[in-house]
């Protein structure tokens, strides 16, 4: 394992505290982990929490200020953070109107929020929260635990966070980030997987010709493995499952290309040439696109494709403010 | 008669944490393959709290503090799933246990199906969805019929870690339809499942332990 850091059980830490120091202005960290806040509390609107496994930066500190989260919570890399974390946080943005918290859809995630949830109602705050899964690699159904949350958590962050900014009360506030959630899909593949620092190898191996197809943003192997091709026939295999999963056509999207950590901005401009060529063909109606490290893996070589179906009330909190450091409208 | 007092159970957690210890990189590997490599640090971060928090505590003689002690313990250090799960598990053990001092057969089984009850609440999943489920439902079983056919408590135990090492190899035959591994379709097959490999050493430990 060669990385850039100081030792294993840090890293976490380290991190967090290196991104506060980059924004003093408008991120703090709490003293009791690694719990990012907005460095000025606003009172009197919705507040908005998320969290996970770290390895995924910016996401989701990078994401909290003005016009999107409020806190964000991260765990060890690539593990839920726990119910007393994840409870110190709602505990330190809870406002009147409360809190929604927004979950990636993987059992840890679920569990250890839902946990915290309880926990801070007993404590007299209003809280809820809402399950992303845009990941359309994996099979959605009443008997699985359904597709996992990945880069269009982002666009939750974004559209949620700027009608919580306008004042709207919880439940409109999770309206809202179910519309985003109900209208967003994201594929991504890899060519090189990630290592977790703790574990020290790598979640799988790839032969130089390799790809893996429908992989998630923790280092797991994913859906199926085939040879590598060139990218424009990658990402035609990832948008024709995004399109096959609702109806896009003669809708407006906002796009995410979506670096995984380790792929050069080069190759995801690539991408997205084709991307905006064959949505186009495909009688797609482009609003936004988005090119960059949002939601990574580490150190994982790969990309995801996100398409958001828009209507007007979604574009207008798309377009509205947002003074986060990792994404400035 | 064979009981088992908060002594005994402190030394017992205290062996579960070295044996958790010991198999950390043998679970993660288990992790890799269907998950994503996890569980073996997560719950030896888990475990190593567990010893230290024990080892401060109080001398109590209430059975199920202990057992609530480790089950908050569990839910503040181990995180992913498997932290809620066995918090879970360990915290309504200790709330059935509330008061006991010594846990007989009967207690220990109530304490047992309480801790199972409360995996299968929290993780909304059942037998065969390869789980830890899949180790502690079937356990849980072996350990009822035995201690109502009159085993003492260590007999049913390892009759408890017969039926849960069934149900780990058993693991290896179904799909995911829970967790992580889900993910993996098709692919989980032929993988055991790190959860229920998990739950198999922890109850192999107590009944070497008693
Ligand atoms: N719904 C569930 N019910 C019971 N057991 C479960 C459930 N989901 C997962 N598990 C168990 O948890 C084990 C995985 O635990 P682990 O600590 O690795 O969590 P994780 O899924 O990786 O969490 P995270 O996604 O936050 O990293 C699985 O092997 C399985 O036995
Ligand atoms: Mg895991």
């Amino acid at each position: 394992m060669k990385k850039i850091i100081n030792s294993v059980e840090k890293v976490e830490e380290q991190m967090i505290r290196g991104l506060v120091k980059a924004f003093p202005q408008q991120l703090k960290k709490l003293s009791c982990g690694n719990v990012v806040v907005r460095a000025t509390k606003k009172e009197g609107k919705v507040a908005l929490v998320s969290g996970g496994g770290s390895g995924h930066e910016p996401a989701h500190g990078g994401f909290v200020g003005e016009g999107m989260l409020d806190c964000a919570v991260a765990g060890p890399v690539f593990t839920s953070p726990t119910p007393d974390q994840i409870y110190e946080g709602i505990k330190a943005v809870a406002t009147e109107p409360g809190v929604l918290c927004i979950v990636k859809n993987y059992t840890g995630d679920v569990l250890n929020f839902e946990m915290a949830i309880d926990m801070a109602k007993d404590e007299g705050i209003k809280a809820d929260y809402v399950v992303v899964n845009d990941d359309v690699a994996v099979k959605d159904s009443l008997y699985t635990t359904g597709r996992r949350g990945v880069a269009g958590t982002i666009l939750v962050h974004k559209i949620a966070g700027a009608r919580a900014e306008e004042g709207a009360d919880l439940s409109s506030v999770k309206a809202v980030a179910e519309k985003v959630i109900a209208n967003v899909r994201t594929m991504g593949m890899a060519i090189k997987p990630c290592t977790v620092p703790a574990n020290g190898k790598p979640g799988f191996e790839l032969a130089e010709d390799e790809m893996e197809i429908g992989i998630g943003i923790h280092g797991e192997p994913g859906t199926h493995r085939e040879k590598l091709a060139q990218a424009n026939k990658v990402a035609e295999t990832l948008l024709e499952k995004i399109l096959a999963d609702i109806d896009y056509k003669g809708r407006e999207v906002t796009v995410i290309i979506n670096g995984m950590g380790a792929t050069p901005l080069m190759e995801l401009y690539i991408v997205n040439d084709f991307v905006q060529d064959y949505l186009a063909a495909h009688e797609v109606k482009v609003y936004n696109t988005m090119v960059g490290n949002y939601m990574t893996s580490i150190e994982m070589a790969g990309f995801s494709i996100t398409l958001l179906r828009l209507d007007d009330e979604l574009k207008r909190l798309y377009d509205a403010k947002a003074a986060a450091p990792a994404l400035v409208k | 008669m064979m009981t088992l007092d908060s002594k005994k159970m402190i030394k017992i957690f205290n062996n579960i944490a070295s044996k958790v210890e010991e198999e950390k990189a043998f679970l993660t590997e288990l992790d890799t393959a269907i998950g994503d490599g996890d569980h073996g640090i997560n719950l030896a971060r888990g475990f190593h709290a567990v010893a230290e928090k024990l080892s401060q505590m109080e001398e109590d003689d209430d059975t199920g503090s202990v057992l609530k002690t480790v089950g908050m313990q569990l839910v503040s250090t181990v995180g992913g799933a498997s932290g809620p799960l066995y918090g879970t598990a360990f915290m309504k053990a200790g709330a059935v246990s509330k008061g006991k001092r010594e846990l007989d057969a009967v207690g220990f089984l109530a304490a047992f199906e309480a801790a199972v009850d409360g995996v299968k609440m929290r993780g909304k999943a059942v037998p065969g969805e390869k789980t830890m489920l899949d180790a502690l439902c079937p356990a849980c079983d072996a350990l009822k019929i035995s201690i109502a056919g009159g085993d003492d408590l260590k007999t049913a135990v390892w009759k408890a870690v017969e039926a849960a090492e069934k149900g780990v190899a058993f693991t290896k035959t179904i799909i995911a339809t829970k967790g992580r591994a889900s993910y993996l379709g098709e692919r989980s097959l032929g993988h055991q499942d790190p959860g229920a490999t998990s739950s198999l050493l922890m109850l192999r430990v107590i009944a070497e332990s008693l």
